[in-house]
């Protein structure tokens, strides 16, 4: 008899996360968990300004605080060649500085001591002499024609631009606009935040004279890029370079770049030759490390006037802080931002984009989103929303209209992505019904004659989740795949291990979860284990939403590579040929004899005992995966809200979600990350964002100018879910750990502007804080840019 | 986080905590609730050189009506003893309607009113209730007790009048001559958000008219802000909208809001006004049910 899939805990299962017995008793082995004998502390001492020349820096009373075991400054990192480290983005950044800081908060100086304690004096009884320079706070300054030079290390670089880019079709384009009934166009700036995990960054770095062997216990979703990129910049053999990522607080991409308390931990490790330690302190994460968003568009729509989308402008302006160390792995200088209107059935598309540097802090970009999708489908969902409300059109029929129908696919976006699969309309149609679309404007409508102000938001979109494939996806060259390593030891347990690391997705769960459904081996049986490189599987790690598309496949890949073998084991058990043998899950028996048969087990055990003539023992096996495509999940996010038009104050009412992912491994945690991401996009559109005042300090640098929301204030959400496979993906799957982060802000937006409809303002820029709501209602006009931080004297 | 060193003394008694006091000679900080203290000393903005915890010392945890009305409030009662109190929302409904929103569920537990009066930031909540009410605090030195208003205690952003060596040991709010009657609103932009705007209002009834009133405004100034013109505008009105009005635009006159990352200046005034005509509404209406 069959296996109960569900009793197994295979696919559809909502099974308890296993994780979480460690986590929940405090066992979990996180990175200031570690302590190694003989383990030296270190501290980094940061630059308060956001722009000034080192005059001098004077250590000698840090040297001479008992307990201080090295200082290190950028002049001597640089004596041995590592002041400057690449980045992912094909620039330099400084890992101390030497000439310029460039940023407040960046690394100055790094002080290893006995206990952290005295590192920190250390930092503090260092002497730094700046000489102040005018600091540039955001793109406009950056081009201003007497902008100082930001980065006046680089040969060649003259002005504060990093790069101007476009895509798409300029001259198809300029024709749909010149044939349009009307041009809908908006501007519009996403705020800069920070992923802000609930563990900051750190790393232990090991490096063992006697025998050559460096380890690195480090925070990062990407070990064996780390150490790729750790062989090549310290120029130490790889076989002898071992990266830990041990348990991990959350990472949302920001543990995917590398950051000078690494690299300075790793030298300081290899020049004492004992363990050194660095743990991040909040603050330091806040100002110093990758960051999300920050950019501004100049967006425009040509429509017929029937409501038909003809083609779509748009222009961005990104700023990227003081160095270009963007952490993602395509070609295109501003991301994927031309995957915007991908659910859309629009003829042509022409995207420019210009980045700059400026005085803040570099890099990253990654925000739980896959490379600027996040931005494309905010800017999206508001264009769309400006050209409905500019049409006279219901934004829910305007949608309907334009939406990629179910026959029209693979598609071609404007930008030229092929999406595959999906259930559009039906979507739409869910979410319309679950939040009573008509009665809510109806009661919209009675409100506002009591003068409530309530308001409706709707946000669509697909987005391109699980990078590569390889023949477009790299970091530094390394191609987008990713792996999987199965073990199934002879009681019929078993051991997976793949190259990407979890930091909350539940990897360990859902793994074992997609062995059980691919050989019948119940996912309590499976072991996982990820973030070891010296034991775990090449990948490229966890960020991008690109797990389950790419190492989930790799899983059910190696299972099947595993089940192939255990079918010839099988046949030769039961004595009959191959051909002869039937697979249902987790046995194999003889085509027209079922009650013969062997469970999976039995083929473990015999792959160990009594194995065929001239099959090599053991049941083991691993898979490279490179997928052929992304995957394109959509979703519907729908908000309604209520603003007060006395203090500009909005509370959500309701929220529904519709999520297509494709098929789903463990519902429970997928629910679980739509939940996250709509609780981060509500926090986008209302409180959370880092700004910076005109003499570039960062406001933001600690959780009381940095707000996360609690679950005091976070809504409820109702979901919803509608199923169309991945038709590429062994199982079906399709990414959704970034979906709701990323098109929720846009419903929330809506809603509130929706709201304020009567006043005449056709945009607020987030984060939508109840002054400038307040504002917008009864000046009746926009509201643009990252809140005024100006301090009077 | 690593702070500064200091030297940490856990004394049992109010004398014993006062000496030690005397001897640190300005360079000793009270650890009550520790709510805005630790995380000063972890971003090492403070750097006491002792710390002395008072949570040792016995009998000081209550919070009570004297039998003539006087309500005592001790310096290690909790924000969280005055949200849960029973008996409190009858004697002190501007207490009451503070004391859950102050901060958030954690801090509540362990942060104290005295502690958050003693701390002078203008954006703490505690303060602009007690100026509502002319409540005082009772420092404790080596000559004895003294009583000092909360509108004389702070005298600046994070300053007090207390001497080194004095401990705050209770808070007081002197008994009502007539029905006490009150509110606090505040706007902030998440759970455990300084205020971008608080607003204390309370009244004393006679009848149906005010006899005495007072309005405490937060973070809207260096200070926390007593806006007495205001509050003596609803003096002997009935609280009738037009009255509440006039209070509310004296009110906003009297805040100095700076405009920063939480909201212009113009917008705060703004909130002073919208708040204290709501707490006045509420009152009101509060008023006629009674009635």
């Amino acid at each position: 008899m069959a296996l109960d899939e569900i009793k197994i805990g295979g696919l559809g299962a909502s099974r308890r996360r296993v994780e979480d017995n460690r986590f929940i008793r405090g066992k979990g082995n996180y990175i200031d968990d570690i302590a190694l004998p003989g383990m030296l502390h270190m501290e980094i001492l940061r630059s308060p300004l956001a722009h000034a020349r080192i005059r001098s820096i004077d250590v000698s009373a840090a040297w001479a605080i008992p307990g201080v075991r090295m200082v290190l400054t950028g002049e001597m990192l640089a004596a041995r060649n590592l002041a400057w480290m690449p980045t992912l983005s094909y620039d330099t950044q400084a890992v101390l500085a030497t000439d310029k800081v460039r940023f407040q908060g960046q690394e100055v100086a790094c002080v290893v001591a006995d206990d952290p304690y005295i590192a920190k004096d250390g930092c503090e009884a260092i002497v730094v002499d700046y000489e102040p320079l005018p600091p540039i706070v955001n793109p406009s300054q950056a081009k201003a024609p007497d902008a100082p030079l930001i980065r006046d290390d680089k040969t060649g670089q003259d002005s504060n631009v990093v790069f101007d880019w476009e895509v798409g079709d300029r001259e198809g384009t300029d024709r749909a606009f010149a044939g349009a009934d009307v041009v809908s166009a908006i501007e519009m700036h996403y705020p800069r935040s920070h992923p802000s995990p609930i563990e900051a960054c750190g790393s232990i770095a090991d490096f063992n004279r006697a025998t050559s062997k460096l380890t690195v216990y480090m925070t990062t979703q990407a070990p064996h890029i780390i150490r790729a990129a750790v062989a090549l910049v310290a120029e130490l053999p790889e076989h002898m370079i071992r990266i830990v990522s041990p348990d991990l607080g959350g990472g949302f991409g920001n543990k995917v770049p590398v950051y000078p308390g690494y690299v300075v931990s790793i030298l300081a490790s290899i020049l004492l030759e004992c363990p050194v330690k660095w743990i991040e302190d909040k603050s330091g994460n806040l100002i110093s490390t990758g960051f999300g968003r920050d950019i501004y568009l100049k967006g425009e729509m040509a429509l017929r006037s029937d409501g038909r989308m003809l083609g779509v402008r748009m222009h961005t302006d990104s700023d990227h802080g003081a160095f270009f160390s963007d952490a993602q792995p395509s070609k295109f200088k501003i991301g994927l931002m031309h995957s915007a209107f991908s659910c859309y059935d629009i003829p042509t598309a022409h995207l420019t984009a210009q980045g700059v540097y400026t005085n803040k802090a570099p890099g990253g970009v990654a925000y739980r989103c896959s490379f600027r999708v996040t931005e494309a489908m905010y800017f999206q969902e508001r264009m769309v929303q400006a050209a409905a409300a500019d049409l006279g059109m219901d934004q829910a029929e305007f949608r309907r209209i334009n939406l990629v129908r179910d026959d029209d696919f693979p598609h071609r976006t404007p930008w030229g992505f092929l999406t595959d699969s999906g259930q559009y309309q039906k979507c739409l149609d869910l979410g319309l019904e679950a939040i009573g679309y008509e009665d809510f404007l109806a009661q919209k409508e009675e409100a506002r004659q009591r003068g409530r102000l309530l308001g409706i938001g709707i946000s669509t979109m697909t987005e391109p989740l699980g990078a590569g494939n390889s023949r477009e996806y790299d970091i530094l060259g390394i191609k987008m795949f990713d792996s999987a390593e199965l073990k199934v030891h002879m009681t019929g347990k078993a051991l997976l291990r793949t190259g990407a690391k979890t930091q909350g997705q539940g990897h360990e769960t859902t793994w074992a979860q997609i062995v059980a459904h691919e050989l019948g081996i119940p996912a309590e049986d499976v072991l996982v284990e990820e973030g070891d490189t010296d034991t775990a599987p090449f990948g490229m790690g966890t960020y991008a939403s690109r797990s389950t598309p790419v190492a989930g496949a790799a899983v059910a890949m190696v299972s099947r590579k595993i089940r192939a073998k255990a079918r010839k084991i099988a046949a030769h058990l039961l004595e009959v040929s191959e051909e002869d043998i039937e697979w249902e899950l987790g046995r194999f028996s003889v085509r027209g004899a079922p009650d013969r048969g062997v469970t999976i087990q039995e083929c473990a055990i015999a792959a160990y005992s009594n194995m065929p003539d001239g099959m090599e023992p053991g049941l083991e096996n691993n898979a490279y995966y490179d997928p052929p495509n992304l995957t394109w999940p959509f979703a519907c996010y729908i908000a309604t809200v209520e603003v007060d038009p006395e203090t500009g104050v909005w509370d959500v009412l309701r929220v529904v979600a519709v999520d297509d992912c494709g098929v789903r491994i463990n519902p429970m945690i997928v629910e679980g990350q739509i939940m996250g991401g709509l609780t981060e996009a509500y926090a986008m559109a209302n409180m959370q964002f880092i700004t910076f005042d005109e003499d570039g300090n960062c406001i933001g640098s600690n959780y009381m100018d940095y707000l996360l929301p609690t679950a005091w204030e976070t809504p409820g959400f109702e979901l919803h879910e509608v199923v169309t496979p991945c038709p590429h993906h062994p199982i079906g799957a399709k990414g959704i750990g970034e979906c709701a982060t990323v098109g929720g802000p846009a419903a929330f937006v809506n809603a509130v502007i929706d709201a304020i409809g009567d006043a005449g303002v056709r945009n607020i820029d987030m984060p939508l804080l109840p002054d400038r709501v307040y504002e917008a209602i009864t000046q009746g006009h926009d509201i643009s840019g990252a809140p005024p931080v100006k301090t009077e004297p | 986080m690593y702070p500064s060193r200091f030297r940490y003394e856990a004394p049992s008694t109010v004398a014993e905590a006062i000496g030690l006091l005397a001897a640190a000679d300005g360079e000793a900080k009270i650890l009550a609730g520790g709510q805005s203290l630790i995380p000063m000393m972890k971003l090492r903005f403070a750097a006491p050189a002792m710390i002395v915890d008072i949570n040792g010392i016995g009998g000081l945890n209550y919070h009570r009506a004297d039998g003539d009305g006087t309500y005592r409030i001790g310096a290690l009662c909790r924000h969280a003893d005055l949200e849960k109190s029973a008996s409190l929302g009858d004697h002190q409904p501007t207490i009451a309607a503070a004391a859950p929103v102050v901060a958030d569920p954690l801090v509540r537990t362990r942060g104290t009113l005295v502690g958050s009066v003693c701390h002078a930031d203008p954006q703490g909540d505690w303060a602009s209730v007690m100026v509502s009410l002319e409540g005082a605090i009772v420092a404790q030195g080596p000559n004895g007790q003294r009583s000092i208003p909360v509108d004389d205690l702070i005298d600046g952003p994070f300053q007090t009048v207390l001497a080194a060596d004095e401990i705050a040991v209770e808070a007081v709010v002197p008994a009502a001559r007539g029905t006490r009657a009150g509110g606090y609103l505040k706007l902030e932009r998440r759970v455990g958000d300084f205020a971008t705007v608080g607003v204390a209002v309370s009244v004393e009834m006679s009848g149906d008219s005010v006899a005495k009133a007072g309005i405490g405004l937060t973070g809207v100034g260096p200070a926390t802000i007593n806006a007495s013109g205001a509050a003596a505008a609803l003096v002997g009105t009935s609280l009738e909208a037009d009255a509440v009005d006039a209070a509310a635009q004296l009110a906003a006159e009297a805040a100095q809001p700076r405009s920063d990352h939480r909201g212009s200046a113009d917008y705060k005034r703004h909130v002073v006004a919208t708040f204290v005509r709501r707490i006045g509404a509420q009152i009101q209406r509060s008023e006629q049910k009674a009635a």
